[in-house]
């Protein structure tokens, strides 16, 4: 069997085992690529009825416009149910304070886990990769969350052949991620072998831009640009999909599914090395966001 | 950074690393404390180019603040907090990188014997196990331990990498005299067979270029030997196993999901449902929307059967004449993973293919002191319905089962099933 089919039926076999084992599973669908695999996945592996998840996206308030438009569209083409837990709401009410730096990846994780909560959802798949940063690398497919979502990494079950093991006591819930094994080019080549159609902002484009911290983000009211902050208009496309004020885009001449694929293949920056401030916090950012309840 | 505003080109790229058509060796490392196994891994994607601009830079600023001159590439696999503080590796960490001829999938694993569950994790899945050595210690206990856990999980290939060979002068009798020790320890566990290779992940050689300083050493350097092995048998020669995870309703019909544990089916197969008996023939088969006359293990799939009969998640379909063994007498060896022990009469649920049943232990080696983390042995239990199992030996997804713990649902040891007359005299 050829590398992508070997990954795709994994992913197959760990969506139906969630569908087989658990009472109430969600999948998170941000619009971003690696959900978009998710969602083509879990129609695959329950054709041909319907896939008997509904999804979940936790809304920053500051995402792409093309994004949400993607998201929309998506949910209603294949009749599924969408549930949004919205940060804008919390810093509405005050639960959620702004950042001093305006990011709102941090801010995702309260709304996750209280939606994941008064859903009484125990299943829930991510579409993280354990290629994505070195915490993630330690990450099981199966992650067992406490009441509070946490995830604890000294004390992970450990995980045997295909043998995954979801139980888990009433309150608390699994992270599961069929994605495990992929790497970004996987991601891409089986959107490629696949024809599954992606948002616009994977492929390039001009846009008006400006630099913070040594990344191009997208000039809007999210916040940006700032004082000595000034707009440029550049061609440029992204490599993940996240929220506004932390996703950095790349210079880049790749319209095509091809050419992005071969652009990837050549970059030596990692995706979120490239793309991600949130991620350059400190040495273990994203092991203490993921401790909390992140994923 | 500015650099991180632009993907700049790679001036030696090599495009068969994109072709989606090569095949996939999953492999894990094994080693003591000290050895320098998160050397070797970060040498193998360091000097393989696998490392990326940002995560080298990542890795030269964090060693610039412990103090160090030249980057450690043990940081670049300690992903922990925890482990970076105390510089060893606690659990296991998978990594990927491809080169023209083949991908991979590494099951990074710690050494400490505290740590042993985490390599029997990382060896349930992989075809080939790197066992580290430290050239100035040789073969020390935890070296036999992690050859007894690779031949107990059957790994298929193993490597015997001496490391450190820079600091016992490169010389070949040295090397020659681990080996051997190693090798009898190999015949006592019945190991197919092992490739020794003599490296030193710090300098570099035998890594990923061959070392100019051992001229004596006419074999492969690792990396060579990674993108050679075989990989992945022929699943015709094997029996078909179908454990169904899943029933899809579709109108009036039912499609029977799964993937196919060993061996291949066919439309018009003769095929029976375990542990029911039921007896039935393929009337089609979907491989994830595509209609196709025969399917190979391990490719997920969907079956019709001709008749309509009582089958749900956790049943057996098979065909041939090679029928698995229903019974509920289970005797296997054991690897103890969790800190609590386990006992004769505890009550356990068995969890084989997509099938959990409650069980309770009848016997263990360990006699009254229990089974301990870490500890191996040999178990029997009586299951309160019958599994339909195959000798571990025989097919490794279907001989395999996990036992949980029913207060609170913790994973407590991973089972691999002996049919065999050695198995009835615990």
């Amino acid at each position: 069997m050829s590398h992508l089919d070997t990954l795709e039926s994994e992913a197959v076999h760990i969506f139906r085992e969630v569908a087989g084992e658990f009472e109430r599973p969600v999948v998170l669908f941000s619009g971003g690529k690696d959900s978009i695999v998710m969602l083509h996945l879990a129609l695959k592996a329950f054709a041909p009825a319907a896939v008997p998840f509904s999804l979940l996206h936790v809304d920053t308030g500051h995402n792409f416009p093309e994004v949400l438009e993607y998201r929309d569209r998506t949910v209603k083409k294949h009749g599924l149910r969408l549930h949004v837990a919205s940060v804008q709401d919390y810093i509405d009410r005050g639960t959620l304070k702004e950042r001093p730096d305006g990011t709102r990846n941090p801010l995702q994780t309260l709304p996750l886990t209280e939606k994941i909560q008064a859903e009484r959802f125990d299943a829930v798949f991510g579409g993280g990769r354990r290629d994505e940063e070195k915490a993630r690398a330690k990450e099981r497919v199966f992650s067992l969350r406490d009441e509070f979502s946490q995830w604890d990494p000294r004390r992970q079950r450990p995980e045997l052949w295909n043998l995954y093991n979801g139980r888990h006591a009433a309150g608390e819930h699994v992270r599961v991620f069929p994605l495990s094994n992929w790497t970004e080019l996987d991601v891409w080549q089986y959107i490629a072998r696949e024809g599954i159609e992606l948002p616009e902002i994977y492929f390039a484009h001009e846009r008006d831009v400006f630099q913070r911290a040594g990344m191009w983000l997208t000039a809007g009211e999210w916040g940006g640009p700032k004082d000595g902050e000034t707009i440029e208009k550049r061609q440029i496309r992204y490599r993940t999909v996240g929220d506004m004020s932390c996703t950095g885009a790349v210079d880049s001449d790749a319209v095509t599914l091809h050419q992005v694929i071969t652009e990837i293949a050549a970059s030596r920056l990692t995706e979120r090395g490239a793309t991600r401030a949130d991620d350059k916090m400190s040495e273990a950012a994203m092991e203490d966001r993921k401790r909390e309840g992140y994923f | 950074m500015t650099s991180t505003t632009s993907s700049a080109a790679r001036t030696d790229v090599d495009t068969s690393v994109i072709r989606p058509d090569v095949d996939t060796l999953r492999f894990a490392t094994a080693g003591s404390v000290d050895d320098g196994k998160s050397t070797l891994v970060g040498r193998l994607l360091h000097d393989s180019k696998s490392v990326l601009t940002d995560q080298l830079e990542a890795v030269e600023h964090a060693s610039r603040n412990r103090g160090q001159d030249t980057p450690d590439l043990a940081l670049l696999t300690d992903g922990l907090r925890a482990e970076r503080e105390q510089g060893i590796t606690i659990d296991v960490a998978h990594r990927y990188f491809a080169t023209a001829k083949r991908r991979f999938i590494l099951a990074d694993t710690p050494g400490h014997v505290q740590y042993t569950r985490n390599m029997v994790t990382g060896a349930s899945t992989a075809e080939l196990t790197i066992i580290l050595v430290d050239a100035r210690n040789g073969v020390v206990e935890q070296t036999r331990r992690h050859a007894a856990i690779a031949a107990l999980l059957r790994v298929p290939h193993i490597v015997l990498a001496v490391n450190k060979m820079d600091l016992v002068g490169y010389e070949a009798k040295e090397f020659d005299r681990i080996v051997e020790d190693f090798a009898g320890h190999a015949a006592e566990l019945d190991l197919p067979g092992f490739t020794p290779i003599p490296v030193s992940a710090l300098v570099g050689d035998n890594v990923v270029d061959r070392s100019a300083h051992m001229d004596w050493y006419e074999g492969p350097a690792l990396l060579e030997h990674l993108e050679s092995v075989p990989v992945g048998g022929d699943p015709r020669g094997e029996p078909a196993r179908f454990p169904v995870q899943y029933v899809i309703r579709h109108g009036e019909s039912r499609h029977y999901a799964g993937q196919l544990a060993s061996g291949s089916l066919r439309v018009g197969d003769r095929v029976t449902v375990h542990p029911s008996g039921g007896t039935s023939a393929i009337e089609g088969i979907d491989v994830l929307g595509e209609e196709v006359r025969e399917a190979y293990a391990p490719q997920s799939l969907t079956l019709r059967l001709t008749d309509h009969l009582d089958v749900s998640r956790g049943d057996m379909i098979t065909s041939g004449p090679d029928a698995p063994a229903l019974t509920r007498d289970v005797r296997a060896a054991v690897c103890h993973l969790a800190d609590r022990p386990l006992h004769v009469g505890d009550r356990v649920l068995v969890r084989h293919t997509t099938r959990t049943v409650q069980a309770v232990v009848r016997n263990l080696t360990a006699g009254e002191a229990g089974l301990h983390a870490n500890d191996l042995g040999r178990i029997v239990l009586r299951t309160a319905e019958p599994l339909a199992l195959d000798d571990y030996a025989d097919c490794r997804r279907t001989g395999a089962f996990i036992l949980i713990d029913p207060a609170d649902g913790a994973t407590l040891t991973a089972g691999m099933v002996d049919l065999g007359e050695a198995a009835a005299t615990i």
